[in-house]
């Protein structure tokens, strides 16, 4: 059934497509050279293929982030923010503690990540929980206090002095995570894909397991599919609330890791290439499943790769054609209903048709297969 | 104004919902469409409102085919329908609702003034009191119906469609409202009531046409059919319309209730005991989903006030889950909002409410699922209860009221309980499914379980409970023995007068 | 703390108000006909864009504006066809459109100017005016009207929203339609309609906040310069109750509260006599729009059909 579901989401990628070279031929540029340049050098050895994965690393994440939080009913806007918060502590831990050994210090600033992550979630899950405001402001106004106070933070605390750049302090030598490049012949190790590459793939197992396999998912599950039915259930819709958001915080949180620990060794201000949005692309057209999620990180990391190109080598299209392709992405993944025509013809046979005689009530029911699960996202 | 349906046919996806309908309504008349529920009673009369269009056939008003598109193209003819679910905007006034869509006024000003005096005096003619700018919100259920009636007498209907009208009346209510239909009938307009309660139909109209399965089985004059006759079209075979039971022995008490308040309910106390089934009667929005709701713990503690004790212990200090835990279940009265995860396969469906512990989750600490479990899980409830089509891996959504509720019935049951929160069993479930599911219930009370059935069906509450209690404003009016009890002193509890 | 409370400040506020005016009232359209109005922010970054680049090259801000309009009617009508034609979840499709107007003025202003994502500055005679510009008052009253045009546009709009909403048949079909809209369907009225015209006067109103942003408040389109504006108009559309007067002082409170914010920088110290850091003045908006929600949301009774695609076949 997994693969029949690939169908749709390939629609969508291409319908955007479609819709972005046309944004492109209005520009006055070549489609056919801007998707060139976009695809093809994400396919070259070893910069192509390295610097892709490094960059779906992170889009991972968020986007296994932004899809436990859709399960679970909650629509998280804010792993930029909570990636940033991540970030800084990892950054942080990192320098305070420089003096510890490797296998100490390590899994020490990974716990910072994931902790802060999971804590600046939780605000708006908390806030969410207790008065019942909505998540998607929340979330978004934590990411502009976040940008701000980790600005802050940088620029007065923990800058080296004398530095003009808006970075802190290096960490200590040995929170260092290895670059795959130590261990892979032909990859040298001034591609930045490293260790947490490996973390990501781990966690989508994880978050695959703790949906499925778990009492916990269980739960997530039924809060987002129905509230009502969860609590009659037994299921405290508070908790869930909050728990979800830091699970999906404690996710985006993981970014940090690959970018302080793996990359640039300090925290660097800004460095999140709008991974936070990105991850509800990549979440959306991933359907919430582990495997739609590393097929689609890996899609928008192609194109991010590929923006670089396209910056420097066309004349009037810039790499916010990315951004561009990926908001198409989103809005067709969640006009689902267009293509629905195209799938009944293709021969696919709908929930609601399975087996039962179905009568009345039921069968007058249009099955809609609900993208981002209207039952949390409540009202604004 | 005659109405005639001729070869109507409607799909809904694989579901033929009306098959080559031929139904004709004379002008003047008072006629009954009855069929269970599915039998595509309200499909047939929605296209004729033009709420949705039939795939093939015609309508016919005063002999000429007509057009009906929307519902805007019934109005124009004089056609005008009450749903069953009202159709009214709360926080709107009466006059509000009644003229929207007919605003009277031009396009930039609202008059509402003239509105409200003619709804006066249309409410006036036909004793449909009812204030004019009160907000939905304020009136009662029967008020609002009357809202509704008007609704279409302001917009000169001819034809009145009523689906399910006495489902929110209470015996009394429900002759008032006769005597209204019968005073419009002798002004020449013509009614058509969609009902499944047979006794109405055989109180009320002059003709009445029996379908089934999406087709007309019947079409008979009142006069010269009988209940049992009606049945037996409607489901196609002989119909037991009582279940048998035996008298109930019961044992010590399990549940307590003093002076329980909460939200709509008053100071209620009674007792369940063991081997018995308490009924609760009463008309809808009296406080017994509040009540059910209570005892289940699935509303905030700090509302509650009273003593709740289950086998000698405070269960006020117990949340759902641990009230299921200790033997309490609860067939929710919404199955769709409460009772299923309707995305969910039955699998996991038939684990809600103990998914958390063994046998449903296992391994260190109860956290993994234990797939094996909950298939064992399902396929004995879905054997046992008969619940159709027997594939565990279906999504609720794809199960026919009647079976989903059987699904719901069969995970409860099977926990198995002590005390049987119970609500509304069979609203919505086909005649053959309420057979099974009344027997079923009253199996669990001869297996000593402690039963409280609330259920705004009469006939069920009063054929199914060894005592009956009937429930008005949040209060309880009074106790009856069901099998000596009328219709008449039950109605008049439940419309507030002292037993 | 005298120099923080002058008449400037009242002039502040409502300069920053007013953006937040227009989104606001224009979103209390969409979701009045029980649509859900994320894309605010889209909405008005489409419309001060567009603003810029047409009033650079058309050398009238009038013109600007009505170009503003127009373009946030056809991404509202996008919108309105993605959320009720294909019926998809409106707070994701709303966010598909944010994101949109990220990148889509930056390609844009690419190919027109060859810039990284600004338009190019808009000459001071050029910009929108402000009413002591159009109306010629005597000298002790012009300092009443150092309020931009739109400003006071906006509180004709507010009160012009308030008469149709509550006083004509368009606005009682709109409450209807997204309060129960199978009332209204059962009651003759054409839902899906009106629910597309709300979406599109939100785009229209959002269109005309955003340039405000650009060719009033400024001279010129950057990247991202609503910085979360739109949400702090659906903020203050559902503090102020989905009510036009209500939601307009709501705008005005958070116009305040941004005013003040800007009036103490470089004037509250620190207690060692430093001045606060500038990124704790940026945060404060946005932590008074949370604190606002947290504090009043429960009092707030959302139209009964907001945020449900209504399917008549369901």
């Amino acid at each position: 059934m997994k693969l029949r579901e690939l169908l749709f989401p390939l629609l969508a990628v291409v319908c955007a497509f479609a819709v972005g070279a046309i944004v492109v031929l209005i520009v006055g540029d070549s489609p056919l050279q801007v998707y060139s340049l976009l695809l093809g050098s994400a396919l070259s050895w070893p910069d192509g293929i390295g610097y892709t994965l490094f960059f779906a690393t992170p889009l991972i994440f968020t986007g296994l982030a932004v899809a436990v939080a859709l399960r679970g009913g909650l629509l998280n806007i804010g792993a930029e923010g909570q990636l940033y918060v991540a970030a800084f502590a990892t950054a942080w831990v990192g320098i305070k503690f420089a003096g510890l050994p490797s296998f100490l210090l390590v899994p020490l600033c990974c716990l910072a990540a994931v902790l802060a992550g999971a804590a600046w979630a939780a605000i708006p899950g908390v806030l969410k929980a207790r008065f019942g405001s909505h998540e998607v402001i929340n979330t978004i106004m934590l990411n502009f206090v976040a940008v701000a106070l980790v600005g802050y933070l940088t620029q007065y605390e923990y800058r080296v002095a004398g530095d003009p750049i808006m970075e802190s302090a290096p960490i200590g030598e040995t929170a260092h995570i290895a670059r795959l490049g130590r261990f892979i012949p032909g990859l040298p190790e001034r591609i930045p894909l490293n260790v947490a590459f490996l973390l990501a793939l781990v966690a989508l197992w994880l978050v695959y397991v703790l949906l499925w396999k778990t009492k916990w998912g269980y739960e997530i599950r039924a809060t987002g599919q129905n509230p009502a039915a969860a609590e009659y259930g037994g299921i405290s819709i508070r908790r869930q609330i909050v728990l979800t958001m830091a699970i999906s915080g404690a996710l985006a949180g993981m970014v940090g890791i690959n970018e302080v620990l793996g990359y640039r060794y300090r925290y660097y201000d800004g460095f999140s290439d709008n991974y936070g949005f990105t991850g509800i692309a990549v979440a959306l057209l991933g359907r919430n499943h582990p495997v739609g999620i590393l097929l689609a990180a890996l899609l928008f990391a192609v194109l991010q790769r590929g923006g670089v190109p396209v910056d420097a080598f066309t004349q009037l299209v810039s790499k916010d054609i990315v951004q561009i392709l990926q908001a198409l992405v989103i809005l067709f993944v969640a006009a689902e209903a267009m293509f629905r025509p195209l799938q009944k013809w293709i021969g696919g046979r709908g929930k609601g048709e399975a087996g039962g005689k179905g009568k009345g009530e039921n069968a007058m029911r249009q099955e809609v297969a609900v993208v981002g699960q209207q039952a949390g996202v409540g009202k604004i | 104004m005659k109405l005639e349906l001729r070869n109507v046919t409607k799909r809904f996806g694989a579901v033929l919902a009306n098959d080559h309908l031929n139904i004709t309504i004379d002008s003047g008349t008072i006629h009954a469409i009855v069929g269970e529920n599915g039998a595509g009673k309200s499909t047939a009369m929605r296209i004729a409102y033009g709420f949705y269009t039939a795939d093939s056939g015609e309508i016919l008003v005063n002999d000429e085919v007509r057009e009906i598109r929307a519902p805007r193209d019934a109005i124009a003819l004089g056609i005008g329908m009450v749903h069953q679910h009202f159709m009214l905007v709360r926080p709107m006034t009466v006059t509000e609702n009644i003229v929207l869509g007919a605003e009277p006024g031009s396009a930039v000003a609202l008059d509402l003034r003239n509105a409200a005096a003619a709804i006066r005096a249309l409410s006036e003619d036909f004793r449909l009191t009812v204030d004019p700018d009160a907000t939905i919100e304020t009136l009662s259920v029967g008020q609002q119906q009357r809202v509704e009636v008007l609704k279409a007498l302001y917009r000169r209907a001819e034809l009145l469609i009523l689906d399910e009208p006495t489902a929110v009346l209470t015996p009394q209510e429900v002759e008032e409202f006769f005597s209204i239909l019968r005073r419009m009938r002798s002004q020449g307009k013509t009614v058509v009531i969609i009902t499944h309660k047979l006794s109405e139909v055989l109180a009320i109209s002059d003709r009445v046409t029996v379908m089934r399965d999406g087709r007309v089985v019947g079409n008979l004059k009142t006069s010269e059919t009988n209940a049992a006759e009606l049945a037996r079209l409607m489901v196609g075979r002989e119909v037991l319309l009582r279940v048998a039971k035996s008298p109930a022995t019961p044992g010590p008490d399990v549940l307590t209730v003093r002076n329980l308040s909460v939200q709509r309910v008053h100071g209620v106390s009674f007792d369940v005991r063991a081997g018995e089934i308490v009924g609760i009667a009463g008309v809808e929005g009296n406080g017994q989903t509040e009540l059910i709701e209570a005892l289940a713990g699935l509303l905030p503690e700090s509302q509650v006030t009273g003593t709740i004790t289950f086998s000698g212990r405070d269960l006020r200090t117990l949340d759902a889950r641990r009230r299921r835990e200790i033997g309490i279940a609860h067939v929710p009265e919404d199955r769709h909002r409460r009772g299923l995860v309707l995305e969910f396969s039955l699998s996991e469906n038939s684990i809600l409410g103990v998914h958390y512990r063994p046998p449903a989750a296992s391994g260190v600490g109860a956290m993994l699922l234990d797939q094996k479990a909950i298939d064992r899980r399902a396929d004995l409830v879905i054997r046992e209860f008969d619940v159709r089509p027997p594939n565990p891996a279906l999504p609720a959504r794809a199960l026919s009221g009647g079976n989903q509720q059987k699904l719901i019935i069969g995970r409860e049951f099977e926990l198995p309980p002590i005390l049987l929160l119970i609500s509304q069993p069979t609203r919505g479930v086909d005649i053959g499914a309420i057979e099974f599911i009344h027997r079923k219930i009253i199996a669990m009370r001869d297996a000593r379980c402690a039963v409280l059935l609330v259920s705004a069906e009469l006939e069920e509450v009063t054929a199914l409970a060894d005592r009956l209690l009937v429930l008005h404003n949040g209060r309880i009016a009074g106790e009856v023995d069901p099998s000596f009890a009328t219709a008449e002193e039950i109605g008049l509890l439940m419309t507030g007068g002292r037993h | 703390m005298r120099d923080i409370f002058t008449i400037s400040l009242v002039f502040s506020t409502i300069r920053l108000a007013t953006p937040l005016v227009w989104a606001a009232i224009g979103g209390l359209y969409s979701e009045r006909a029980g649509v859900v109005n994320i894309a605010l922010e889209g909405l008005m970054l489409a419309g001060a864009f567009t603003a810029a680049a047409v009033t650079f090259y058309a050398h009238s801000p009038w013109i600007g504006v009505a170009a503003a309009s127009i373009a946030g009617a056809l991404v509202a009508f996008l919108l309105a066809i993605v959320c009720i034609r294909f019926k998809a979840n409106e707070v994701v499709a709303g966010t598909g459109i944010n994101i949109l107007f990220l990148g889509l003025p930056g390609v844009l202003s690419g190919a027109l100017f060859l810039s990284s994502g600004s338009t190019p500055q808009v000459p001071q005679e050029e910009l929108l005016p402000t009413l002591a510009q159009l109306v010629p008052v005597a000298p002790h009253w012009r300092v009443f009207t150092n309020v931009s045009a739109i400003s006071v546009l906006a509180l004709l709009v507010v009160g012009f929203t308030w008469y149709v909403l509550y006083r004509t048949p368009f606005g009682l079909r709109l409450r209807s339609v997204g309060e129960n809209p199978e009332a209204a369907d059962a009651a003759g009225i054409r839902v899906q309609r009106i629910r597309f015209l709300g979406v599109i006067l939100s785009g229209v109103l959002a269109g005309i906040g955003g340039a405000y942003l650009s060719i009033g408040q400024s001279s010129l389109f950057t990247r991202n310069m609503t910085a979360g504006r739109g949400f702090i108009a659906l903020a203050a559309l559902i503090f102020g109750k989905w009510r036009p007067v209500q939601t307009m002082l709501a705008c005005l409170l958070f116009g305040f509260a941004d005013a003040v914010t800007i009036q103490m920088q470089g004037v509250v110290k620190l207690p060692s006599g430093e001045d606060v850091p500038i990124q704790f003045i940026q945060m404060i908006p946005y932590l008074v729009t949370i604190i606002v929600l947290a504090g009043f949301i429960g009092q707030s009774r959302a139209p009964g059909a907001l945020g449900v695609p209504y399917d008549k076949e369901a």
